[in-house]
């Protein structure tokens, strides 16, 4: 691995790895059973300093802003690699928002470069969004058929320059990466994440989980998440271990990578593992009730043996027949973006596969805390990472309060956001918005949120206040959009809905024709996206002069009703 | 050569069946994610065994925001 304090850039870093590890396999890419591709650090830097040279002939100059909307594949690495190494502010975006999402956030972003899929642009392209003045002038599309029309695009294969590009040396406090938590709808939070908060998140990670040429990573997390971009790029880049990418990601593919590649690490959202739970109980409880009782014995023991630390090797051994499709080398499987339930951890550490369950948002760099596995506690996630500092605020007399961090990780701030970066950074501590507790072992537990909004599974951030617009000119006297535990706390991280509190005109009553309007409303969300239900409310919500509802003062008028009778079913 | 009405009834038959829900309750127009209760894991599995079905290969970016039955249909169709 390289010594990280001795550099000032991802983009210093990384170009150094493509030398130090030259021979040693960087990324496979495989789609559904056929293998693709397989790069070398030589082959990358191969691919990646022409179009390093091409981007800064073209006119991308240190502190300009590009962006990348990919699905996880060579191209998404290899591009972002050109981006830094030419001292570009990186702004990865989500493949999976809509095209008018996507605009709205390259022209929050101001970014000059856009590079992408070709199905991506061929709906980018047409958008209503796209008329929206933005700055990018530079679109690069990748896997473009040879008689595609790419309304004013380059191809990504065919722009490569000449000669070799000038690196372009950056700071640790400069901003490498514009990074949006959540929020498309009237307020986009742009995170600016320095240099500095990926080279100390990195030397944070890998003292606990460390990468080594050998170890393959596979990438199947969004690269544009937090979690993804550290371990499914940078981490394992700087310590010469490989990537690999699937261009199909279903169950069947994926089950097959796990072996075909030999996978050491990999990432998932918890709604994938809980499929991945219910997967393995489907076939052992195929079993014999002989093979059965002889099987649970094995797993007791194994869960005996692996109290105190994981023992891998002994593991594998005990429970071939469980380990074998994960492709026997397994070490860990790393879970984010959303809290993951006690007893899906505690599964699989029982059948020797640790989990690596943690704490963390965009905003405060990967994780914060991580389950050391030493030992493993399911009930919990984990302690601070070294050089983080955890504090519990206003906690009350069971010691639960807001989640305070302090450390090298956290974001500069909100991109053109000074007043909410303000309420969100006081006085150097990140104020996270969940509850949490330390136990008498220094290990961090979690029991809800104190912000309205929700994360699902899937590792999604859903601010309600940015899904109001679906319902507007809903002929009702006015209307709100709440997380459920934010109105009625639960002390849980499970069970998270939204709400549609309305307030109906006098007179009206809440008819069949209005809860199908607001379910045909509703279906146009995204299925993440959707409300579960609507509370009615009689009075009028409290606003501000500028006639914005006071959501909190609302919350706690609704929070009066008996949540089981409030809530009605859509 | 299969019509985009005969894909359809199929991709709505092969989904009654592999989420064991009555025939003739699914509709062209109804939002599969709501009206089978299934997550995005057990849709990509619907796709497999839909692409297993007609003998295409349907790219993930194809499917990418589609929720209804029509529109899965489709795409399909323009595959076959």
């Amino acid at each position: 691995m390289l010594d990280l304090s001795k550099y000032q850039s991802i983009g210093a870093a990384l170009k150094d790895a493509l030398d130090q590890f030259s021979n040693e396999v960087c990324l496979i890419e495989a789609d559904r059973e056929r293998e693709k591709e397989r790069l070398s650090y030589h082959d990358f830097k191969e691919r990646a300093h022409p179009l390093a040279k091409a981007l800064q002939d073209s006119g991308l100059a240190a502190g300009d802003r590009a962006s990348v909307i990919m699905t996880n594949q060579s191209k998404w690495l290899i591009s972002a690699y050109a981006i830094f190494h030419d001292g570009g502010v990186l702004v990865p975006l989500d493949y999976k928002l809509t095209p008018d999402e996507q605009w709205q956030l390259l022209k929050h972003s101001g970014a000059k470069v856009l590079i992408t899929e070709y199905p991506i642009w061929r709906q980018l392209s047409v958008a209503e969004g796209c008329s929206r003045a933005t700055e990018v002038k530079t679109v690069l599309v990748t896997e473009a058929p040879a008689n595609a029309e790419l309304g004013g695009a380059q191809r990504w294969e065919e722009f490569r320059g000449a000669g070799e590009a000038t690196f372009a040396p950056r700071t640790r406090n400069d901003t490498a990466c514009i990074v949006y938590s959540s929020g498309t709808g009237g307020r986009p939070k742009g995170c600016m994440m320095t240099h500095e908060n990926y080279l100390e998140q990195c030397v944070a990670l890998t003292s606990i989980y460390p990468f080594a040429p050998g170890v393959r990573y596979l990438s199947i997390l969004p690269t544009n998440h937090a979690i993804d971009f550290m371990v499914g790029f940078f981490g394992p880049f700087i310590c010469g271990a490989a990537v690999v990418h699937l261009r199909t990601l279903r169950p069947e593919y994926v089950r097959e990578a796990f072996s075909k590649y030999k996978i050491t690490y990999v990432s998932l959202v918890p709604l994938v593992l809980k499929n991945l739970q219910k997967g393995l109980q489907a076939r052992f409880e195929e079993l014999s009730p002989g093979k059965r009782r002889v099987f649970n014995a094995i797993v007791a023991i194994n869960k005996a043996l692996t109290k105190s630390r994981p023992r891998l090797g002994l593991s594998r051994r005990l429970l071939r027949q469980v380990h074998e499709p994960f492709g026997g080398e397994l070490r860990t499987i790393i879970v984010g973006g959303a809290f993951t339930e006690p007893q899906t951890l505690q599964f699989f550490y029982d059948l020797g596969i640790p989990v690596a369950n943690g704490y963390g948002l965009t905003e405060g760099g990967t994780a914060i805390t991580v389950n050391d596995l030493k030992p493993f506690r399911a009930d919990t996630v984990g302690k601070p990472l070294p050089g983080m500092e955890v504090r519990i605020v206003n906690a009350s007399a069971d010691g639960i309060g807001e989640v305070a961090v302090r450390s090298k990780t956290v974001m500069s701030g909100y991109l053109n956001e000074p007043e909410l970066t303000a309420e969100t950074i006081v006085d150097g501590w990140l104020m996270t918005g969940d509850l949490g507790r330390f136990d008498a072992t220094g290990h961090l537990q979690l029991f809800g949120r104190k912000k309205n909004m929700i994360v699902t599974e899937e590792g999604k951030n859903i601010y309600p206040e940015d899904i109001e617009a679906v319902f507007e000119s809903l002929p009702v006297k006015e209307f709100c959009v709440f997380a459920a535990n934010y109105i009625w706390p639960q002390r849980s991280m499970v069970g998270e809905q939204l709400l549609l509190a309305l307030h109906l005109e006098p007179g009206q009553t809440y008819s069949e024709d209005l809860r199908r309007d607001i379910s045909a409303r509703n279906n146009k969300l995204l299925n993440y996206k959707r409300i579960h239900g609507v509370v009615l409310f009689s009075e009028d919500f409290s606003r501000t002069a500028s006639l914005k509802i006071k959501r909190n003062m609302l919350a706690e008028q609704l929070a009066t009703l008996d949540r089981a009778s409030a809530i009605l079913p859509l | 050569m299969r019509t985009l009405e005969q894909t359809t009834q199929e991709v709505l038959d092969l989904a009654s069946k592999h989420f064991n829900v009555p025939a003739g309750s699914l509709a062209p127009e109804d939002d599969f994610f709501k009206k089978l209760g299934i997550d995005s894991l057990q849709t990509l599995e619907m796709l497999s065994r839909l692409e297993n079905h007609f003998g295409i290969e349907l790219p993930d970016y194809e499917v990418q925001g589609v929720s209804d039955f029509r529109t899965l249909a489709s795409r399909i169709q323009s595959r076959l």
